[in-house]
């Protein structure tokens, strides 16, 4: 029996095992069923499956590249690496894959106005990016700490027509801006769509937003083969609430001979509190509208997660990673900013890519694997985004910038 | 009939509506706000909802995020949430608990629902609890007499209508408008066609919460529903007088309120 249909049953009513669920106010439930309505319409209408891939091909820029990495590979045990090349899409990462999606959506239900949570700030690019191409109203919400430390973004984002939405409630970090949004889109449900950027939420969003990334590893598998004759023995992507990793995941969960490895954020080290690692440390929970692992404490109050990279800073993680970590399908190990940064640093040196950081732990995570699995082994790794929204923080820790900012030499 | 029941029979008999007054637990410390429940009972508050501190309130307004933000750095733990149930019921109230989801699931529903009956709650009202993901809660709080709230909404559908009550015990949470807590100008003409979609499939006692901060908006929602549901008004009210002459004064004129139908 093929782990794929035991995935579906266990799907049934937005479930993915124990994981997933709808725990949301009453006054969302009929937002989130004309969603689904509408969701499952498109991906069976000719129509719009035609206007979304013409849109990936002449505005995204797919199918992008995969790229092989032989001097980064050379520190990775004789391993050969292979980059699925999201940095290359238009807005610098994977997120505009879904934003096209749901924003097509939007349209399609008859709406007129997106509200995005965002992080790094790719998703609310991505997302004011789209609005400016459909002509939706747009409004990102954000942590205040996020969009100091990304102010690139924000104002990127203004640029494009968004209004940016700076929120200082508790953390004033993702899981904030993603409360914050929620607010907005059950008060102006009727008109608003809220185009969340991960794989988390209240059903359907994990299924929805895994669809419109599954392009990923569909066309990562199509390349490979053809460039190597084979299946990739490790698949690997970096964790945060894991859109990039289950968008490159999906089209390889079949294939049992393929590990599947997420890497999420071990910020300062797992034993120092200040980390984003749920597998490696939360419990099974409800955040945000999903049953999934959650950083918390004993009162099942939110901890505040750490990491260097602003994506991956988040105290939950989708639900069908919850769902492939409980099943044993796919496996989730923490890298530390350090860890990231070296991976960061070698990848710009050896191979002229500056990825994001992000990527950069999924970069970590190919370089142990490969040396742990040894020679010979095929490791395709998601980059899924560009480092140019990194550079501040890049410049700061590899000590390139004095105090007043300026070169050092 | 529940206890609950019990209160909302009482009130028919008087001719009026129930005042349902939320106050968070440890806010702005544990020990005033043991005081503050007790200022609600005395002042005519005939069912106190306690409401639970947590870090990620979704559903409401910026006066109870900084409340609850207040009493978790004042260290709200979950024993001075039963400490507040205990000071309402002490003082003469019906207490129920609203809470999100997370807290009373890390705490396990079934210990939650035990611990909640021996402190004297009445029930939990669950803003991001929906039947649909309630099975584990509802036979919990069965076993131990503790009756499940729900909330509905104006975009409830019908089916949805008869779900949900079906599920609920004691009574009604119906959300007046599409939004999160705090105070507003006008109910909004929604509210009462919501608690006659609701009447239509449900004999249950109907509460109406969202928006009322006056007296006047308390007589204006007790023409209709069957309890009026204070909460962002009086958390302000606390806020601004720690005294709580203020918090005394306003529910004393929500209970006049509903008592003007």
């Amino acid at each position: 029996m093929s782990t794929h249909a035991e995935t579906a049953a266990a799907m049934v009513a937005g479930r993915f095992g124990d994981f997933g669920g709808r725990y949301v106010p009453e006054a969302l439930v009929a937002a989130l069923d004309e969603l689904d309505r509408a969701r499952l319409d498109a991906l069976t209408d000719p129509a719009f499956q035609a206007e979304l891939q013409e849109l990936q091909r002449t505005y995204t820029g797919r199918p992008n590249p995969l790229t092989e990495a032989p001097r980064f590979a050379a520190h990775a045990g004789g391993a050969r690496i292979f980059l699925k090349r999201e940095d290359l899409n238009h807005t610098g990462s994977h997120k505009i894959n879904n934003a096209l999606g749901q924003g097509l959506l939007t349209r399609r239900m008859g709406k007129t106005r997106v509200i995005a949570e965002t992080g790094a700030g790719q998703h609310g690019v991505a997302t004011a990016t789209v609005a400016a191409l459909l002509g939706l109203e747009c409004v990102v919400y954000m942590g205040k700490v996020d969009t100091e430390r990304q102010a690139l973004n924000v104002a990127r984002m203004r640029l494009l027509g968004a209004e940016v939405v700076a929120v200082d409630h508790g953390s004033a970090t993702l899981k904030d801006a993603i409360n914050e949004a929620m607010r907005d889109w059950v008060t102006n449900v009727e008109h608003t769509h809220y185009l969340l950027g991960t794989v988390t939420g209240p059903h359907p969003f994990p299924s929805m937003v895994r669809d419109f990334h599954s392009v990923i590893g569909a066309e990562a598998h199509d390349q490979l083969l053809a460039l190597t004759g084979r299946l990739p023995d490790i698949v690997c992507a970096c964790v945060g609430g894991g859109s990039n990793a289950i968008g490159i995941f999906h089209r390889f969960v079949d294939e049992p001979s393929v590990r599947l490895v997420g890497l999420e954020a071990g910020g300062e080290g797992v034993d120092t509190g200040r980390h984003a690692a749920r597998f490696a440390t939360g419990v099974p929970g409800v955040l945000h509208g999903a049953a999934t692992f959650v950083l918390q404490d004993e009162d099942g109050q939110t901890l505040e997660s750490h990491s260097v990279s602003a994506g991956l800073d988040y105290p939950s993680v989708g639900p069908e990673h919850a769902y492939l970590n409980a099943s044993g399908r796919a496996e989730y190990h923490p890298v530390t900013d350090a860890e990231a940064m070296d991976a960061f640093a070698l990848l710009c040196r050896t191979e002229g890519i500056i990825p994001a950081i992000e990527s950069a732990h999924a970069l970590a995570g190919a370089l142990r694997l490969g040396r742990e699995a040894g020679p010979g082994t095929h490791i395709l790794v998601n980059l899924s985004g560009r480092g140019d929204k990194d550079m501040d923080t890049a410049a700061h820790w590899f000590g390139l910038l004095d105090a007043q900012g300026a070169p050092r030499e | 009939m529940s206890e609950l029941g019990a209160v909302f029979a009482r009130c028919r008999d008087e001719d009026r509506a129930a005042l349902v007054a939320y106050l968070p637990a440890g806010y702005p410390t544990q020990h005033d706000s043991e005081l503050a429940v007790t200022t609600l009972a005395e002042s005519g508050a005939d069912i106190i909802e306690v409401g639970v501190p947590y870090t990620d309130p979704l559903m409401d307004g910026p006066v109870i995020q900084d409340a609850a933000d207040t009493a978790l750095r004042a260290g709200f733990r979950f024993a001075g949430l039963f400490r507040c149930v205990e000071a309402a019921r002490a003082a003469g109230a019906v207490p129920v608990v609203m809470s999100y989801w997370n807290p009373v699931l890390r705490y396990g529903p079934d210990r939650f629902a035990a611990h909640l009956s021996a402190a004297g709650g009445s029930g939990l009202i669950t803003p991001d609890l929906i039947p649909d993901e309630a099975a584990v809660w509802t036979s919990a709080a069965r076993t131990h007499g503790v009756d499940p709230i729900f909330l509905v909404a104006p975009s409830s559908t019908d089916e949805r209508l008869a779900m949900t009550t079906a599920a609920c015990g004691g009574f009604v949470y119906a959300a007046s408008t599409m939004g999160v807590t705090g105070a507003r100008t006008a109910v909004g003409g929604g509210a009462r066609v919501l608690v006659d979609r609701t009447r239509a499939v449900s004999d249950l006692p109907v509460c109406v919460g969202l928006g009322v901060s006056t007296g006047d908006q308390a007589a204006e929602v007790a023409a209709f529903a069957d309890g009026v549901i204070v909460g962002s008004a009086l958390v302000a009210a606390l806020r601004d007088d720690s005294t709580r002459e203020g918090l005394r004064a306003l529910t004393e004129e929500l209970a006049q309120g509903v008592r003007r139908r």
